[in-house]
Parts: C-alpha cells; sequence; structure tokens
C-alpha cells in the first residue's frame, strides 16, 4: 500500500469515525441530547482523535526509526577493506542512497520491477544508462559493493514502508472500534477532546521551538564537521581567504570580518545620525499631521525587500559613485576600478536601516517620561537643550540598543553586499574599494555544485555558525539593554 | 525705555538667550534636514524603479506574413509528424529571412544588410514560435501565416533608448544599418512597441534572448512558496501561541520559550537557508531547488512573526470577556477557541499577512537552496509539481536577472521588481484596512 | 508713549506689592474653555495658595504663569498676565527667560536621571549663571541649603538623584527650581505623592523659602493651604470664584461655593 492510499484511507476512517459515533452516542439516549454528558460533536471529535492520531504517530515514528535502522544495516554490509581514505564510508553511503533512490525511481516508473531488484543479479548490470534515461546521475561507476548495498537497502526500505503502511491502516481501524465503546451517555467526552486538544496545542509550541532548537544543532554538527577537515586556527586567526579546489585552501574568516564590519560601520554611519534625528524631530518637534505622513513613508522603507536595496546598489547608486570617482569620472580622480565597494554597500545598506533606527529610537524617546520634559521646561530649557541634556541622556540605554539591534542587522544583511559590496577578502581601508563579507562568501560557497564533504563547502556553515552567534549576541544584549530600559521608566 | 524701569525686565533679551535661541534653530533644522534626507531617499529609490522598470512592460514587436515552404519543412512532402520533427529550429531560420525580405520589397525599402543581420533583428525564440506552431498541426504547412514576433533584445534597446549608433559601433551583436532599417519599419509600421503581457505572466528565456524572458513561471513559484508557509506556520504558529499565551505556566521553560522566539525574529535570513540546505536538502534529501524547500525554510523564518503577532493580538482580548464565558461554565478550551480567538482573528490575519509580505520578498534563503541559476521555464500544472518540481521565485529571478551582465537584462530586474512591490503593496494595504476596520479598543 | 502705558498699567497695581496680576484669562484645550475670566494679583514675598476641587482649573491657571501651557499644541490663552508689569504673553518675551524667573515645582518628583549635582547644576549652566566651577559648586550648595536638604545629600553629590526618597526628590526638585535664582516659585501640588513626614518637611521648606520668594502653591489639601499660605484663591469649574486673605476664605467666605467646599460639600 502507498502512502497515500493510507492518507485516504484515514480520511475516510475519519469521516466514519465522526459521525458513527455521533450516531450511537444519540441513539444511546433516544435523541434527547440533554442526557448527554458533553455535547454530541464531542463524542464524534472524541471518535475521530482516536482513530487518526494514534495511526498519524506510529506512522512518523515508525518512519525515522527504519531510516535510522536501516542506515546501520547498510553500513555493516559494505565490507571493511572496500573503505579506503579517498572514499570513506559517508561517501559510499551517500553513493548508496542516491543509488537505492534511483532504482526506487526505476520500480515507480516502470522500467523494472521491484522482484527483479530484489532477486534476480545478473539483470542489473547496464543499470546506468537506464538511470540515466531516468535522470539519475551517479558520480563514478557502480561498483559490485555499492550495487548490492543499495539494492538491500531498496528491499529493506520497500518491505519496512509497506510493512508501516499496513499497520497504520491496522492501528486505525483498532482506534476506531475501540473508540465506539465509548459511546455512552455517561462518557466525558469533552474533557477527552479538550484534553488531547491541549496536548496538540502543547505539541504545536514544542514543535516550534524545537524544529529551530534542532536546526541550529545540526549547523553546529556540520561546523564541526569542518573543524575537522580543517584547522580551526586557521579559520580563527588565520589571514587569508583562499579557497581552491585542490587541497590547501586558506580559509580565514579574520577578512571577511573586517569586510563585514566595515560596511555595516558605513552603514550605521548614514542611518544613525539620519534615524536619530528623524525620530528626535518626529517625536519632540513635528506637529501631528507631518508625524502622521512622515513615520508611515519612511517606514516604506524598511518594507522594501533587500533585493531591491542590491539592485539599486549594483545599477544605480554603484555606476554613480564611479562617475564621480572612478577612472576618467567627473571629478578627475581614479580612486573607484568597480561600481561596487565598501561605500556602495555600506550607504545603501544605510538607506535601509534608517526606519529601523527611527522607529526604533522614536519608541525609546517617547517612553520618557513626560515629568522629566516639563522639569527641564520648567527651568527655562530650549526644547533642543532639554532633547540634548535631558531626554537623550535618559534614553541613552535604549538607542544603544536600538543602534546594536540596526548593526546585527547590517552584519546579516546579504542580497544588498552580494550585488553591491564585490568579492575581494582583504584588510583594505580604502571605502572606495571592493571588499567581501561573510554573508557574501556564504553565498558563494553553496551555491553551484556542491560537495558536502570537502572543506570548501563546509566552510560556510562555519560562516553561518560564527554569523548567527555574532547576531544573536548583539541581539539578546540588545533587548536585555531595551527590557533594563523599559523597566526604569514602569 | 525698557532701562528706564526695570534692569532685568523680560523685554531685554540677553545674548545668552539669543545664542541658545539660534542653537534651538540650528538643531531643528538638523531635524527637518534628516528627515528630508530619509524622504529624499524613498523618492529616488522609487522614481529609480519607476523610470528602470516601466519599460520592461514593453516591448517591440515585428509582423511579418511568413510562407511556411513545404521544400524547407516538409522535404518529403507526405506531412509525416516524425519527419518534421526532425527539422530543428535551425531550419526554420530561413524562412524566416524570407518573411523579412518579402516584407521589406513590399514597402519597397531597400538594405545592404546580409541574411544573417536581417534574421538578426528577429529574436531568437522565433524559429522555435513557428516549429510549435507548425508541429501543432502538420497541414498548416504551405500556407502563409501572419506571426508577430518579438525583435531581438539589441534592437528592442535602441527602439528604447538604450543603445545608440555609436555605442554599438563596435558591436557584434547589432549594427547602425540595422538600426536604420528598423527606424524605417517603424515608421510603417512593420515593428510596432506594445504593451508585452509576456513578461508578466510568461516564462524565463535563456541568457541569449533577454526579450522573451517573463515573470510568470518565477510568480507562480513565489504563489506555491507563500502556499506552504501560510498552511504550515499559520495552524502551528496560532496553536503554539493559543498553548503559551492561555495555557502554559509561568516557568523557566516558558521563559526560554519566549526568549527563543524573540530572538529567532532577528535572525538573519541567510541564516536560514543554511539550516535549510543542512537539514532539508543534505539530511532529509528533500528535491533541490523546489517551492516545498523554500516554504520551509520561510515558515522557518515567518514563524516567529506570526507567534509574536499572534500573542500579542491574544494578549489585547481583556480578561472580562474570559471571565464572562468562564462564569457562565464554559471550560477554558471553549472560552479561547469560542470567545477569544475569533476577538483576537484580525490581529492575528494581520500579523499572518505582514509575515508572508517579508516572506515574499526574502531572496538570501533561496539563494542557498537553489532557486537560482535555473531557468524557470515550464509552468507547473498540478499542485504536486508545483510543489515538488524545481522553480524559482520572484525576488530570486530578479537576481537572476540582475547577475546577468546584458541591460536587457538589468530592465527585466527593474520590472520585476514593480511586479514584486505591487504584491508587496497589496498585502501590507490589507493589512493596514484589516487593522482599521477591526481594530478595537477596549 | 510706551512709558505712558506702562504707567498706566502700573496704576492698576498696587504698587510695591503685587508680583503678578492677571486680567480676564481665558484658557482653552481645542474647544473646551478651561479657564473663564481670572483675574487675579498676586503679592510679594508670600505664599499665595489656589485651591478646588480635581479639574477646576487651578493647575492650568499655574501653568499660564510661566507660560508652560504652551507646551501643550492644542492649548490657547487670551487676557492678560503681568510679571512686574510686563505682559509675559507679549511676542517678543522669550518664554526661556520667563520660566528662568518663574521657576516650577511638579506635583510628581521629577529629578532628572542624572547625578544630585547635575540635577541642581542644570538650570544654572543652560542659563549661563556660573563661569566657572568653583561658581557653580556656590550655586549648587546654596540652592541645596536653602532647600534645606544640604545635609542629607552633601556627601552623596555625585549619586544619582532617581535614588533618594520621594520626599528628598520634591526638594532635590525645589533646589533645582531655586538654583536659577526666581523671583516666583510656582508649586503644582508638590506634597500630593508624598507621605506625612515629607509633606511636613516640604511645608516648612515652602515657609522659609516665603522670605526670598513670591511662592504660588496649588493644593488639594485645605490644611495645607490653611497651614502655609497668606492668601487663598478658589477655583470651581474654570472660574476663580473667591480670593482674598486665608484666614477670611476659611472661617468667613464670601460665596456660598466656597463655604460648600471648605464644608466638604462639594469637591
Amino acid at each position: 500500500m502507498a502512502l497515500n492510499g493510507v492518507f485516504y484511507s484515514l480520511m475516510i476512517l475519519a469521516f466514519l469515525a465522526f459521525f458513527v459515533s455521533r450516531f450511537l452516542t444519540l441513539k444511546t439516549v433516544k435523541g434527547d441530547i440533554r442526557r448527554l454528558h458533553s455535547r454530541p460533536v464531542y463524542y464524534g471529535l472524541n471518535s475521530l482523535f482516536l482513530t487518526v492520531f494514534p495511526a498519524v504517530i506510529l506512522l512518523i515514528v515508525w518512519s525515522f526509526a527504519q531510516s535510522i535502522l536501516i542506515d546501520e544495516k547498510v553500513k555493516q554490509q559494505i565490507p571493511e577493506n572496500f573503505i579506503t581514505e579517498d572514499a570513506p564510508l559517508n561517501l559510499i553511503m551517500s553513493e548508496v542512497d542516491r543509488l537505492s533512490e534511483g532504482l526506487k525511481q526505476l520500480v515507480d516508473q516502470g522500467t523494472l520491477s521491484a522482484t527483479k531488484v530484489e532477486n534476480e543479479d545478473s539483470e542489473l548490470f547496464g543499470i546506468e544508462d537506464k538511470l540515466e534515461s531516468a535522470g539519475v546521475f551517479l558520480s563514478s561507476s557502480i561498483s559490485p559493493e555499492v550495487l548490492s548495498a543499495s539494492r538491500s537497502k531498496f528491499a529493506m526500505e520497500a518491505f519496512g514502508s509497506s510493512t508501516r503502511n499496513w499497520l497504520a491502516v491496522l492501528v486505525s481501524v483498532l482506534g476506531f472500534f475501540w473508540s465506539l465503546k465509548n459511546s455512552t451517555a455517561e462518557f466525558r467526552a469533552r474533557n477527552h477532546v479538550e484534553r488531547i486538544t491541549l496536548f496538540l496545542l502543547g505539541t504545536a509550541a514544542t514543535l516550534a521551538i524545537f524544529t529551530s532548537l534542532g536546526i541550529v544543532l545540526s549547523m553546529i554538527f556540520e561546523a564541526l564537521r569542518f573543524f575537522g577537515m580543517h584547522p580551526w586556527t586557521d579559520f580563527f586567526f588565520g589571514s587569508t581567504w583562499a579557497p581552491s579546489f585542490s587541497a590547501g585552501s586558506e580559509l580565514s574568516i579574520l577578512p571577511l570580518l573586517w569586510g563585514t564590519l566595515y560596511i555595516s560601520f558605513v552603514a550605521l554611519l548614514v542611518s544613525v545620525p539620519i534615524g536619530l534625528y528623524s525620530a528626535i524631530y518626529l517625536s519632540e518637534y513635528a506637529s501631528k499631521p507631518i508625524r502622521a505622513i512622515a513615520k508611515p513613508l519612511l517606514e516604506i522603507l524598511a518594507g522594501i525587500p533587500t533585493i531591491v536595496y542590491g539592485l539599486f546598489a549594483l545599477t544605480t547608486f554603484g555606476p554613480l559613485l564611479r562617475y564621480f570617482f572612478g577612472d576618467g569620472g567627473f571629478l578627475g580622480v581614479e580612486w573607484m576600478s568597480d561600481s561596487r565597494s565598501v561605500i556602495t554597500a555600506g550607504v545603501v545598506m544605510g538607506m535601509m536601516l534608517i526606519p529601523f533606527v527611527s522607529s526604533l529610537s522614536d519608541d525609546i524617546i517617547n517612553a520618557v517620561p513626560q515629568s522629566l520634559r516639563d522639569g527641564s521646561y520648567g527651568l527655562g530649557a530650549t526644547q533642543s537643550e532639554t532633547v540634548r541634556k535631558v531626554i537623550l541622556p535618559a534614553a541613552l540605554p535604549g538607542i544603544i540598543g536600538a543602534i546594536l539591534l540596526a548593526a546585527s542587522r547590517a552584519i546579516g544583511e546579504t542580497m544588498i553586499v552580494v550585488l553591491g559590496a564585490g568579492a575581494v577578502a582583504k584588510f583594505a581601508g580604502n571605502p572606495l574599494e571592493a571588499l567581501t563579507t561573510i554573508t557574501t562568501r556564504i553565498v558563494s560557497q553553496l551555491t553551484g555544485d556542491l560537495e558536502f564533504d570537502s572543506p570548501e563547502t563546509l566552510v560556510a556553515f562555519a560562516l553561518g555558525l560564527t554569523l548567527f552567534t555574532i547576531t544573536l549576541g548583539l541581539n539578546v544584549l540588545a533587548l536585555y539593554i531595551v527590557r533594563k530600559y523599559r523597566e526604569q521608566y514602569e | 525705555m525698557t532701562e528706564t524701569f526695570h534692569t532685568n525686565s523680560l523685554f531685554n533679551i540677553s545674548d545668552k538667550t539669543k545664542n541658545r535661541n539660534a542653537a534651538e534653530r540650528r538643531f531643528r533644522m538638523y531635524g527637518i534636514l534628516a528627515i528630508s534626507i530619509g524622504l529624499l531617499m524613498l523618492l529616488v529609490l522609487a522614481t529609480t524603479i519607476i523610470l528602470r522598470g516601466t519599460s520592461a512592460f514593453q516591448q517591440t514587436f515585428i509582423t511579418l506574413e511568413v510562407d511556411l515552404l513545404e521544400s524547407k519543412l516538409d522535404k518529403k512532402g507526405n506531412r509525416n509528424i516524425d519527419d518534421i520533427k526532425k527539422v530543428s529550429t535551425f531550419g526554420y531560420s530561413p524562412i524566416l529571412v524570407n518573411a523579412m525580405k518579402q516584407a521589406l520589397e513590399k514597402h519597397e525599402i531597400s538594405t545592404s544588410l546580409k541574411k544573417k543581420a536581417l534574421g538578426g533583428i528577429i529574436s531568437k525564440s522565433a524559429p522555435s514560435q513557428i516549429r510549435d506552431f507548425v508541429l501543432e498541426d502538420v497541414n498548416r504547412i504551405g500556407q502563409t501565416v501572419v506571426f508577430k514576433f518579438l525583435v531581438n533584445g539589441w534592437i528592442d534597446g535602441y527602439i528604447k533608448g538604450r543603445y545608440s549608433r555609436e555605442s554599438v559601433a563596435n558591436s557584434k551583436f547589432a549594427s547602425a544599418e540595422q538600426f536604420d532599417l528598423i527606424d524605417q519599419l517603424l515608421e510603417v509600421g512593420v515593428v510596432e512597441k506594445k504593451f508585452n503581457f509576456d513578461f508578466i505572466f510568461g516564462a524565463d528565456a535563456s541568457d541569449q534572448r533577454p526579450e522573451a524572458a517573463g515573470i510568470g513561471v518565477a510568480m507562480v513559484g513565489s504563489f506555491y512558496l507563500m502556499l506552504v508557509v501560510l498552511v504550515l506556520s499559520l495552524p502551528l504558529g496560532v496553536a503554539a501561541s493559543i498553548y503559551l499565551e492561555e495555557f502554559a505556566k509561568q516557568n523557566v521553560f516558558t521563559d526560554i520559550i519566549e526568549v527563543t522566539i524573540s530572538n529567532l525574529a532577528a535572525v538573519p535570513s541567510i541564516v536560514f537557508g543554511i539550516l535549510g540546505l543542512a537539514v532539508f536538502i543534505n539530511y532529509m534529501h528533500l528535491p533541490q531547488s523546489t517551492p516545498i524547500v523554500g516554504g520551509l525554510v520561510l515558515t522557518l523564518m515567518t514563524l516567529p512573526t506570526i507567534i509574536i503577532s499572534t500573542r500579542a493580538s491574544l494578549k489585547s482580548v481583556p480578561p472580562s470577556i474570559r471571565d464572562a464565558a468562564l462564569g457562565l461554565g464554559a471550560s477554558k478550551m471553549q472560552t479561547v477557541f469560542h470567545h477569544v480567538l475569533p476577538l483576537a482573528a484580525p490581529g492575528i490575519l494581520t500579523g499572518t499577512i505582514i509575515g508572508m509580505a517579508q516572506a515574499l520578498g526574502e531572496s538570501a534563503p533561496l539563494l542557498l537552496i537553489g532557486m537560482i541559476g535555473y531557468v524557470a521555464t515550464n509552468m507547473p500544472n498540478t499542485i504536486s509539481e508545483g510543489l515538488l518540481s524545481p522553480n524559482s521565485a520572484m525576488p530570486a529571478q530578479i537576481y537572476e536577472w540582475a547577475k546577468r551582465a546584458d541591460p536587457a537584462f538589468i530592465e527585466r530586474a527593474w520590472g520585476g521588481i514593480i511586479i514584486l512591490l505591487i504584491f508587496l503593496l497589496t498585502m501590507n494595504t490589507m493589512a493596514v484596512i484589516l487593522r482599521r476596520r477591526f481594530e478595537r479598543r477596549w | 508713549m510706551k512709558d505712558q502705558t506702562y504707567l498706566d498699567r502700573e496704576s492698576n497695581l498696587t504698587p510695591g506689592i503685587s508680583k503678578i496680576s492677571a486680567k480676564n484669562v481665558n484658557v482653552y484645550y481645542d474647544d473646551v474653555q478651561a479657564l473663564k475670566d481670572v483675574s487675579v494679583e498676586i503679592e510679594k514675598n508670600a505664599v499665595t495658595s489656589f485651591i478646588g476641587p480635581s479639574g477646576c482649573g487651578k493647575s492650568t491657571f499655574l501653568r499660564c504663569l510661566n507660560r508652560m501651557n504652551d507646551t501643550i499644541d492644542i492649548c490657547k490663552v487670551t487676557g492678560q498676565i503681568l510679571l512686574e508689569g510686563e505682559d509675559i504673553y507679549d511676542p517678543k518675551i522669550d518664554p526661556v527667560q520667563l520660566r528662568a524667573k518663574v521657576g516650577m515645582v511638579f506635583q510628581k518628583p521629577n529629578p532628572f536621571p542624572k547625578s544630585v549635582y547635575d540635577n541642581i547644576a542644570y538650570g544654572p549652566k543652560i542659563h549661563g549663571l556660573a563661569n566657572t566651577k568653583s561658581d557653580l559648586d556656590e550655586i549648587v550648595e546654596k540652592s541645596l541649603r536653602r532647600a534645606a536638604i544640604w545635609d542629607e545629600v552633601k556627601d552623596r553629590l555625585s549619586s544619582p538623584a532617581t535614588g533618594l526618597s520621594g520626599g528628598q526628590q520634591q526638594r532635590i526638585c525645589i533646589a533645582r527650581a531655586i538654583a536659577t535664582s526666581p523671583d516666583i516659585l510656582l508649586m503644582d501640588e508638590p506634597c500630593s505623592a508624598l507621605d506625612p513626614i515629607a509633606t511636613a518637611q516640604v511645608e516648612e521648606l515652602i515657609d522659609e523659602l516665603r522670605e526670598n520668594f513670591c511662592v504660588v502653591i496649588v493644593t488639594h489639601s485645605m490644611q495645607q493651604a490653611a497651614r502655609v499660605s497668606k492668601k487663598t484663591a478658589f477655583f470651581h469649574l474654570g472660574s476663580l470664584v473667591e480670593f482674598g486673605d486665608t484666614e477670611k476664605i476659611f472661617t468667613n467666605p464670601n460665596d456660598p461655593r466656597t463655604e460648600s467646599y471648605i464644608t466638604g460639600r462639594i469637591g
């Protein structure tokens, strides 16, 4: 039985369960629903839940267990002398995975029959052509060891899945009949249904958290694999970023970090003064109608997708800068050789961050109690003196929090730097030169053909993990500062 | 007069005060300046988008009468479809050149252009357009049919003012003579610039044919992405929020969840792309470049947004409503599902729409799971194909075009941005209207 | 001619006694009239208190006296308020200078989140009253002494003022207002957020301040008005009902409304 067969069976059983149990319950009280403990719909739902959920849980648990068990079994089948340094176990296993996946496709398409794959040895050689015509490409020719492992994997999977599917339907049917015995007036259907619902809600909450958590763990795992292949000292303390396809890549994060921080600094240099002064003006000076128009207009800047900014940097702002500073340019200086540069990416990123800084600062300035303003005005301070000497110092922690949040945004920003910053990894100080960033390198290492076993690919996970740690740290710090700040005035 | 009765009269504005007032005015100016710069940037961005993007919606077409010559297309003359299929698009080029020549004769235009340059005026997609037409019904061979073809991207660029005779002086793709001819053809109406629906609804084309590229397939890709995001993140997010807000007890565990969620919302989007690559593609072996994987990644990104806004709107339902329901003997679960949730629904919906709009404009994670570098040419036919076969998405398609060096693709990238922004604007307007319409003040 | 007008104004006052003279003051918040035709004469070197039920306009009137209402966009003031004969609502007057001369203390203690020293030094600094650091030190010490809080805070001038007790904070605010050496001190229910002991301290302080300043105090408590003030004005529903010597207002009011309020029938 195929998986969608199980799906349809469960649907039909669920439907039946709901109406049958509802009908039976109503029959026991001869249609007088006042004698029931719960409303009839709860009896139906109770049956429905009992029919569906155990089966679904079985499907999920079984699938996970099956994939782990089969993997173990297949690993044991590969002869030890077959594993060499050139072909480590994980490489062989991925080959096996792909081949058994290909066999499955061929069987699904009807090119091969399942029994043939499982039993008849000789028929299978020459299978490469068939696979290729089905769109499955293998990196090397198939060795008998790999083929036999793949075949046994295929056989085990086929057997396991079909057992699982039949069992799931069986469990569902059992659940259905079991639930029918609860079709009595005394049965506390509502309480049962609510308990199950609560369990479901709780599961959703945990799921939302644990997927995120598990995924972070997986990234750590991949990063650790990278550090197993490449010295961590070079990654954190080396001075060169030079991935090469042959061995001997130098993969240090420092030049990338330099580019990232430099561009983020330029972005903050643009966005913080503009954002902060805008926030001050909007919250302290602007009349209501001006505020009502200017604030949402500024916030549009934050809602524009970053790809738009990236394209703007690449095709409009960069060339404009180059027109002024480039070879044979307007100013007659030759400071810029490419339209991608630190300034190109930094200024455009700054544009994007303006509303970020301004709306956060606006909130924070508004949280400063009016009594402080009154106190200052009452002493004869002008509005700007009040802002500079009373409000800003009082709001300083919050504003620092806002700037940190903006910095974390800038460091993690991808599209603008991918399109506007360039690809040169070095410690350069000229802001009109191209530099590269962590995010840009992640994109370039992880696009195109990927080998998940080379340090050149896996370094992206280490970069990602570092990026994640930096931004998370900044964020936690910023949220902590802002929260402390708010508590002060609550 | 003031000196006569008061030394410290208020009418005596001291120098100090004058200075202070000047400082006040300066400070105020800085504020106005800052806002103006911010708004100016918005204006510049908007103008750039409009100026550079609108031309993508227009395309130059050429109308030609094409003789579907039997001698070229069906040499055996037996209308056997298998034989006719053997004629590649290359074999259709002479027919095109012929049609071109006829058109020139008809309008008494003379040209010094050679065959290849003549054919080069028409898009490289034209031969396959005729071929598809012929293969649909082999009996059309021998007829004379009026076709409307796209004009090559370089020629189109000349008509849109991107190229001039000087700028193509050394180009091997276009020549001044071709431009001369186009000017004449424009005059007689054989060539015309028209609104190009294929840009909105069509498929992407290879980098040789910018004039044929459209964003339609990527739009469908984005639609499937959003479908996955909606189906997964809305129920999961709402269920999680209800649990956290209404049922969970305050303890260390819920505190951790709280902190995790608020921090997840600020994780750089590219990190989600890396996670998607590691977990969904490398570990779970889901097919690369597909909307299902993209949707899963974007779901992880959207979930915190939805949870935060849902919790906020659940919180805004006053406790008195809960008390009222509980007082009537409703169970806690009934209270939540019958009263609290419906009252919070507009807020939840608003948050969902905003989260989806963010996801729709997001491109960085899509790059990593392979939704670029891929020419999205096929419209998916079924839902499962839509989810499981490789596709692009609007922002990824725009990025893809931006990377191709040809200015004709840059124009399309800006055009794509206009379409993307129209979607985002619609979604955000919907959110604003929902909020205005259903916002309650308790 | 201007001298003439000035003399005309002066002639309306009782020379040498009136510090502030308000005539027909009306205040509007948008369309709502908060004060109706208030005219009052406030004496030098005396404490004047404004009493009345909440929302009667007494605080609004107080805030007119140093143009604090300017900071509220929707507020409009008509009529005439003369400070030593000068119209404080004259467009040529800078409210900043006015407020240095007419200090204000607010309902809730509102020290800036800075050190005690910086709180006091803030006013003198912005108005440029001290040329040297030692001048400033002197002003700070003098103000704190006058506000009768020097002994309590002299050892912690650099610690944050927000860490002090409520009564201390309010006296810091008074010291802060004194530091710009104003002629007049306006106090808007200065004790309403304080406990009885702190209230007693502040009241004692007000009594001492009377010698050097013209003090105007808005209060909710009739006992307080009776204790500290020489003159009392009773406001009701936006108008000034009765103004006169405190003793007379509390023992033998002219207006039946005042009597009702004093005896607790309205308010």
